[in-house]
């Protein structure tokens, strides 16, 4: 499948294991088209990886349209590459030139635990949707549309939040390892509507508690996250989370 | 599901180094404002008067233990919350592109913070001890003439110059940080209130340059 004139040299993390002691490994690729997405790019390296007997290079991928946000790399510094606002499997490899070195590594967090080579284990945010991230409430009959009125500012803030696609790019990019442009966009789209308000105080203290607990970092503020984030994901939401915290902790009976 | 204890969850240390953080900005408004009495130029008659107000006021005395908590709080928690960060990356990246998504300061607070400290350090050793002990002994203390004495040296001059460049970048991210720790973040303030920040931060530390190299220059006198 390659029919183009790129040739790069490509320096891929490679680890067994979750325990095994990585290196970076030196991989040369050539004929690689420009109109490549990166991961099909992986794709070629793979095959002649296979083709010469060789162990290939593990990486997660699903949708390859940017939605289900599985594909992490951390290629030259940045998390899914140097183009703002899209995933890996969104990034062509135009935004290379014909001889670049890249190097690509998995995402580094406590929190999310090497599977093998680029592929990381990111059941910590299954964890922190599951102690809060939904609404209870008892299934029957669809409800009329616009059976409860939203303020429009809300709807709209609501939809950005719900945007997130739990890439984890958020907590790869952040010098502290924190995960809080997610979670806050996951407390703000439900804390922001009618159905999601009646649990709001206990949601987010439970889901910052997971967060904590799962040995996520804190804040500095230093806006990375917002910039890498391929959903431009708002640090207002976590302006928003730290209100809910505190209103939550001020009124919490127990 | 698990519920932390407010003051032990990040979330909660990090409210209480954006409150003790305005606090402390706050404790900057009053110091560079009665510092900016040696501008009047008057030999010093001013300035000594506030200095003299300043260490025998019984508020005063108050909000400067007040201060001192302030200042250790803001220490400790950025110290547990930075090993609570380090625990959340054992395994470093070989390549980071820092650069491409934030100001360089606002990754280096701990180290600025860090610069500043040992500032304080020098900075007490030479006015706040000195007035104290005055204070405690009951001798009369010429604040002014003793400012002039240590600012007649270049390398104080330099001390004090770098611990303010120091305090200018702290300040740059730690002013619109601390309202954004503290929930307000919107389109509409948010803007200004970086605006704001900016201007306080250069505006306050070009003051207090201003001070140290007005009087080695012996343009105060
Ligand atoms: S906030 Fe953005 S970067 Fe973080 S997980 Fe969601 S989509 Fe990915
Ligand atoms: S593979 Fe689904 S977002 Fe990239």
């Amino acid at each position: 499948m390659s029919h183009g004139n790129m040739n790069l040299t490509l320096k891929v993390w490679k680890q067994k294991n979750k325990d095994a002691k990585g290196a970076l490994e030196t991989y040369q690729v050539k004929g690689i088209s420009p109109d490549m997405s990166f991961l099909e790019m992986f794709d070629v390296l793979n095959e002649q990886l296979i083709t010469e007997g060789k162990d290939p290079i593990a990486f997660d991928h699903d949708c390859r349209e940017g939605i289900c946000g599985m594909c992490s790399m951390f290629i030259n510094g940045r998390p899914h590459g140097p183009v703002k606002g899209v995933t890996t499997c969104q990034l062509h490899m135009r935004s290379f030139k014909d001889g670049d070195t890249i190097v690509v590594e998995p995402w580094r967090s406590t929190a999310f635990p090497i599977v093998k080579d680029l592929a990381v284990d990111r059941s910590a945010f299954d964890r922190v949707i599951a102690a809060g991230g939904f609404v209870s409430v008892n299934t029957g009959n669809a409800k009329d549309a616009n059976n409860i009125l939203i303020n429009k500012d809300d709807a709209d803030d609501a939809f950005n939040a719900a945007a997130c696609i739990g890439c984890g790019a958020c907590v790869a990019t952040c010098k502290n390892g924190s995960a809080m442009l997610f979670v806050s966009a996951k407390v703000s789209q439900l804390a922001l509507l009618p159905q999601g308000q009646i649990e709001k105080e206990a949601r987010v203290l439970s889901m910052v508690g997971q967060m904590d607990d799962e040995g996520f970092g804190a804040c500095s503020v230093t806006g990375a996250c917002e910039i890498e984030c391929p959903k431009g994901i708002s640090l207002e939401n976590i302006a928003r989370m730290n209100r809910e915290f505190l209103g939550a902790n001020i009124k919490s009976k127990h | 599901m698990s519920k932390e204890n407010f003051l032990q969850s990040s979330l909660g240390r990090k409210l209480v180094m954006g409150i003790t953080g305005l606090f402390l900005i706050t404790f900057l408004i009053v110091h560079v404002g009665c510092n900016a009495c040696i501008f009047a130029n008057d030999g010093g008659v001013l300035f000594n008067q506030v200095a003299d107000f300043m260490a025998h006021n019984f508020f005063i005395r108050v909000m400067e233990v007040v201060l001192f908590a302030g200042i250790f709080t803001h220490m400790i928690q950025a110290l547990l919350l930075t090993l609570k960060n380090q625990k959340a990356r054992p395994v470093k990246y070989a390549v980071t592109n820092g650069a491409a998504n934030s100001k360089w300061y606002s990754r280096s607070m701990g180290v600025l913070g860090s610069l500043l400290l040992m500032f304080f350090v020098i900075h007490w050793a030479h006015f706040w001890v000195p007035t104290k002990v005055a204070v405690f002994t009951g001798q009369p203390e010429n604040t002014f003439e003793h400012m002039k004495e240590i600012f007649s040296k270049e390398y104080v001059v330099t001390i004090y110059l770098l611990g303010i460049i120091s305090l200018c970048y702290h300040l740059l991210h730690g002013f619109p940080s601390a309202f954004q720790t503290v929930g307000l973040n919107n389109k509409k303030y948010t803007p200004l209130l970086k605006k704001t920040g900016a201007i306080f931060s250069i505006t306050v530390c070009l003051l207090f340059a201003a001070m140290p190299i007005t009087v080695y220059l012996g343009i105060i006198k």
